[in-house]
């Protein structure tokens, strides 16, 4: 093994001398410190180590409330009510409902796409969202209930939209 | 007369009020081409959502003995269509296991309908699906998934194996073409309003 090595290490250098200071093979990325990163780089963890903060510590250990059955399903519409920045001075929200918040504000997102966008599960996401709709900071837009009797309008706007794409 | 202050409550409601959204379902055998479909005709590349099995509704059958491991979830990929400002269409990649049925019936609870998903090699595979969507009388079309290098059914062939109703469409596609998912969810929208008796086209259509 030793014997290996030492070669390598006496490896008579051919061709034109180089600068060492000059590695063209050196693929060292530039830092660029100017750039925002985006979420994913900043998770220096990969998945396999779990969540760093443990999700019943988000939620501070509380599951969705009965009194929320059925209004946070995964298409119910979910918008940000322009309260004037009041939710800066909710003392009992944190990072994660704010980020909620942000992702909500200028467009209606499902329960689903905060899930998705957040990188949370939805039943995070449900209790999170019952402290937003308690603070008045939320508008949510249950699904229609199609199950028996669809609207023949929606059909129509369904297809038309459907056929445009 | 313009008041000088304007109404904000009632500016918020009609703001609610404009913003529909549905869902259909995309079920079928595991690489069936679920979330490939939906990433062909959603405008946003499919996402994934993560659903706790922790929750109520968990199974309590089959899970003596793993009650420690709390933090299971099922995945489910999913896509979203804006169909017109205010009315957005999201398409459920239903999860592909049978020990997550519990998950489905929460995803076809006010479903517009569901599109099944059958691979010619495996067409077993879609059998529970057709069972489950036939049992709670939720509409849906069966799409035949044309994998390169595997044999062309004919629909009628694939109608007859999976034992379906004559009203049920059959049809070929390619889970990767957007015209073709396209063409699907038009042709599943048409057979839910006809189940309903509906006609939303009109005669105009023929």
């Amino acid at each position: 093994m030793s014997d290996g090595m030492a070669a390598e290490d006496d490896a008579p250098q051919d061709g034109p001398y180089e600068d060492p200071y000059d590695d063209p093979y050196d693929t060292e990325p530039e830092i660029d410190l100017f750039t925002p990163r985006s979420a994913a780089e900043d998770r220096w963890f990969d998945d396999e180590a779990g969540p760093v903060v443990r999700l019943f510590s988000m939620t501070r250990g509380r599951a969705a409330r009965p009194v929320d059955e059925g209004l946070f399903d995964l298409i119910s519409l979910v918008r940000a009510t322009d309260a004037g920045g009041r939710a800066e001075h909710e003392p009992a929200l944190d990072a994660t409902h704010h980020g909620l918040l942000a992702l909500c504000r200028d467009q209606p997102l499902s329960v689903a796409e905060l899930g998705s966008y957040c990188d949370l599960p939805v039943s995070v996401v449900r209790v999170l969202l019952g402290d937003l709709n308690d603070a008045g900071l939320i508008t949510v837009t249950r699904p229609v209930a199609l199950a028996h009797r669809p609207d023949e309008q929606l059909l129509r706007d369904v297809i038309n939209g459907l056929r445009a794409l | 007369m313009a008041s000088a202050h304007s109404d904000a409550p009632a500016d918020t409601r009609s703001a609610l009020f404009s913003s529909v959204a549905l869902k259909i379902l995309v079920a079928g055998g595991f690489g069936a081409g679920k979330t490939t479909l939906v990433g062909a005709v959603s405008e946003i590349r499919p996402l994934r959502t993560e659903e706790l099995l922790s929750e109520r509704g968990r199974p309590v059958d089959d899970t003596a003995g793993v009650e420690a491991k709390r933090s299971t979830t099922v995945a489910m990929d999913f896509g979203r269509i804006d169909l017109r400002p205010g009315l957005a269409l999201y398409l459920f990649g239903t999860p592909g296991q049978d020990r997550f049925w519990f998950v489905w019936d929460e995803l076809a609870q006010g479903a517009l309908g569901a599109v099944v998903l059958a691979d010619t090699r495996r067409l077993a595979d879609s059998f529970p699906s057709v069972d489950f969507f036939e049992q709670r009388r939720i509409p849906f079309v069966v799409a035949v998934n044309c994998f390169e290098g595997t044999e062309v059914y004919a629909p009628e062939d694939v109608r007859a194996a999976l034992d379906l109703d004559p009203g049920i469409p059959v049809l070929l596609c390619d889970a990767r073409s957007r015209e073709d998912g396209k063409e699907l969810l038009i042709r599943l929208v048409e057979h839910a309003a006809a189940q309903a008796g509906l006609d939303p086209m009109g005669a105009a259509r023929g």
